[in-house]
């Protein structure tokens, strides 16, 4: 037994020398185990960049699998949807697995973008690190609503009537950005091809430039450290390191995702209470409307915030007024680093706190109200 | 000032003049019956009330175009004395009354060229005609009897009294009446058998105006009862291949040398109920043992049995394919194309039961296999749902706990590491 363990250690060490010798992997190991990560108790609010990480390299795995048997088209999608989830062998939990990862990616950006936002960690160096970050939990909505038209089901198609109609409501671009996006004056099949386009070519393209671009800021930045330990010299601080220390977590955590995941693909394929996507009836542009059209959850917020806007305020469209208003905000939340930048190394913008704050308060509220008043 | 009266003048009088003409106009074309008649008619059921809603008069039409006389004079005994006054028909008089336009596709095509011209024609062959005008029975139904009189509607609007759906109500205010039908000899439950009956619950529940009316089996206009060698043409112009499968069944010659009604014989007249699946068999429930018995020296209960047991085995191939399929259905897992081919074992429920009326059972047995082999292929995707259902949750279990032990695995080599 003991002359078999000694047999397999020589050759993984040699499969290993073999390897270095041609892509010096050393040097790489060498460089990340002399990286380290701050151990505080704010810790755990680390590992939800990584989440956010494993949940889309599910959705690009997913995604790719689904792209084998999707057709894109007004005759074609609906069906080849229904084909994927009832005659393609685990093609029903390729759709719930892609399907609970998307919201799940979602949920852990904004989780990752707002831990960063209260734990100041956006601040000089690390500005371009937050601005790449917001752009890409951007995108990861833009994902969101250009996935949810491709199955052509009645529900996905009147909501992205609602949706790219109040593109239209911009004031000089609006009906141009709103035929752009839906190939036409109407949601038809050239739809479809556009959002199938901006899904499977356009956003992937963007996003992996810019989460190569962000990982490629924190490693060379590093983790941010608690704000504390810049003005407070008692503080003992402590480090693990990256390699394999920071690693093995984070991989734990990547297979809890993964057990989550199954058991919610397996036992929730549909989704779940607001969360669902059952694949219902084919859409009709000449039916009635559903008596109740909702967007995903994450934009809930901004739905139901320009549902309640009056008609007009002031001299400005309500709408538009609506659009106006969440623009500035999202331009503000933007540039928060810049906005923070002013004040000495160690101490925080309460103004900015209160206004992070605030978006919270606002997005929850205005999410839970969007589903009350419906 | 005399300029100021020429521009007056000038001014004026052509307005003065043309007033006049228009009421002149306007009083001429006043039609002076309603004008009267409403004046002392306070009946909200009196003509004058109701002929406004009427589908003559919206055509333009006048009292005096049914009744004659000049609408222009005021006195109404001026009226009665002037020229073409008709009055009030009589019941005998009405269908000619009636008939002075209807029966003249000239006059008709001026104002409905869709609606035929033959109605009177028709109602003289037909048994009321026969009756009022042929022995002056003044108790039976003529045009204004069904169609109502001075707010007759189009039978397409559904206050029509001769609409499709209220048909069956307006022939039973005189058929479903014991005391006013006394003395006829036919039945008054002709109305209470409809309603239950499928082809009433079609029309009056669904409002299903494919189904029949009481006009649609016994005629309108030319209304006579469907005698016994008409049945089965009657109920074949709409279940026509029933009617060529009995047709070319020993039923046919045997019905025909006995004079028994065929459809009827099984399936009533007016109470036709849904067909069940213990008429056709040898219980003693069974239809077929009403006229047949095991010692007839027919091949009859025989063949009864044979298409029972065929019907039967269809039928139940259906049930436990529809009961799979639910199960599969309630444990979430995707069915539709399931539930669409359980329509094609429907359809071929009712193609067999079609067949039967050939009362040839090799014929049903043969209709009725493509139908059990479809359900059977559907019990068999059901129960392969139901099957990856477990497979599902099995799988499952194995994956967690796989991911579970690494996890596990890993959680301790963290530690060792961190020691």
């Amino acid at each position: 037994m003991e002359n078999q363990n000694t047999n397999s250690s020589t050759f993984m060490t040699r499969l290993y020398s073999w390897v270095d010798e041609r892509l010096k992997i050393n040097t790489l190991v060498e460089y990340m185990s002399k990286k380290a990560v701050p151990r505080h108790s704010h810790s755990i609010w680390y590992f939800f960049g990584g989440m956010t990480l494993f949940f889309f390299i599910v959705q690009v795995l997913t995604g790719i699998l689904l792209l084998l048997y999707y057709r894109p088209g007004a005759d074609s999608a609906y069906e080849s949807v229904k084909f994927i989830v009832s005659e393609v062998t685990f093609g029903w939990l390729i759709r719930s697995i892609h399907s609970w990862s998307a919201n799940l990616m979602i949920l852990a950006a904004f989780i990752h973008m707002f831990s960063v936002f209260f734990t100041h960690a956006y601040r000089r160096p690390r500005e371009m690190t937050w601005i790449s970050g917001v752009l890409l939990l951007g995108l990861a909505m833009a994902f969101g609503f250009s996935g949810y038209l491709l199955p052509w089901n009645e529900l996905s198609f009147f909501a992205t009537r609602v949706g790219t109609g109040m593109a239209g409501a911009l004031p000089f671009v609006g009906d141009f950005l709103m035929e752009v996006m839906r190939g036409g004056e109407n949601v038809t099949g050239a739809t479809i091809g556009r959002f199938f386009g901006f899904h499977v070519a356009v956003l992937p393209g963007i996003f992996t430039v810019l989460i190569a671009l962000h990982l490629f800021f924190i490693q060379r930045q590093g983790m941010s450290e608690p704000l504390e330990w810049a003005t407070d010299t008692k503080i003992t601080k402590k480090y693990m390191p990256f390699f394999p220390n920071f690693i093995l977590r984070e991989t734990l955590v990547w297979l809890v995702l993964l057990n989550i995941l199954a058991v919610l693909a397996v036992f929730f394929p549909d989704g779940i209470g607001a969360v669902h996507w059952p694949l219902g009836e084919k859409a009709d542009p000449f039916a009635p409307p559903p008596p109740v059209i909702r967007p995903e959850w994450y934009f809930m917020f901004a739905f139901q915030s320009l549902k309640l806007i009056p008609a007009h305020v002031l001299f400005i469209e309500g709408e538009l007024f609506g659009i106006i208003i969440l623009s500035i905000a999202g331009l503000a939340w933007l540039v928060a680093p810049f906005l923070a930048s002013r004040k000495p190394e160690g101490q925080v913008s309460h103004k900015l706190v209160v206004f992070g704050w605030a978006v919270v308060i606002f997005i929850v509220v205005m999410t839970i109200l969007g589903y009350i008043l419906e | 000032m005399k300029l100021f009266y020429d521009k007056i003048k000038r001014f004026f009088v052509p307005f003065a003049a043309t007033l006049m003409i228009c009421f002149v106009y306007g009083y001429a074309q006043a039609d002076n019956c309603l004008e009267c008649h409403s004046g002392w008619e306070d009946d909200e059921r009196a003509p004058s009330a109701l002929f406004p809603t009427d589908v003559h008069s919206q055509a333009g039409l006048g009292c005096s175009d049914c009744h004659g006389g000049n609408p222009d004079l005021e006195d109404m005994d001026d009226v009665r004395r002037s020229k073409g006054y008709r009055g009030i028909p009589g019941p005998k008089e009405i269908p000619a009354f009636c008939a002075t336009c209807h029966s003249d596709p000239n006059y008709m095509i001026k104002h409905n060229p869709a609606l035929a011209t033959d109605q009177f024609d028709k109602y003289k062959t037909s048994v009321h005609g026969q009756q009022l005008l042929g022995k002056g029975d003044i108790k039976v139904a003529n045009c204004v009897s069904c169609h109502s009189v001075h707010d007759i509607a189009s039978p397409q609007m559904p206050t029509s009294t001769v609409n499709a759906l209220n048909i069956p109500k307006t022939c039973s205010k005189c058929h479903s009446d014991a005391a006013y039908m006394a003395g006829y000899g036919i039945p008054t439950d002709q109305f209470d058998d409809y309603v239950k009956s499928v082809h009433g619950h079609a029309l009056l529940d669904k409002k299903d105006l494919g189904a029949p009316a009481c006009n649609d089996c016994h005629g309108n206009h030319g209304a006579t009862p469907p005698g016994i060698t008409s049945i089965s043409a009657v109920c074949g112009m709409c279940h026509t291949l029933i009617s060529d499968e009995f047709a070319k069944s020993p039923h046919k010659k045997a019905f025909d040398e006995m004079g028994y009604p065929e459809c009827e014989g099984c399936h009533s007249n007016h109470l036709v109920l849904e067909p069940q699946l213990y008429w056709v068999g040898i219980t003693d429930s069974s239809l077929c043992v009403n006229c047949h018995s095991a010692d007839d020296g027919t091949i009859a209960l025989a063949t009864a049995d044979k298409m029972h047991n065929s019907l039967q085995a269809l039928y139940n191939a259906y049930d436990s394919a529809e009961t799979k399929t639910d199960d599969a259905d309630t444990r979430g897992m995707m069915v539709t194309d399931q539930r669409f081919t359980l329509k094609e074992v429907s359809q071929a429920i009712i193609k067999t039961r079609t067949v039967i009326h050939s009362f040839n059972a090799d014929e049903v047995e043969k209709t009725a296999a493509p139908g059990i082999q479809t359900a059977d292929k559907v019990y068999q995707a059901a129960v392969a749902k139901i099957d990856e259902y477990y497979f599902r949750r099995y799988g499952l279990g194995i994956a967690t706990l796989i991911i579970t032990l690494l996890a596990v695995m890993l959680y301790f080599k963290i530690r060792s590491i961190e020691k």
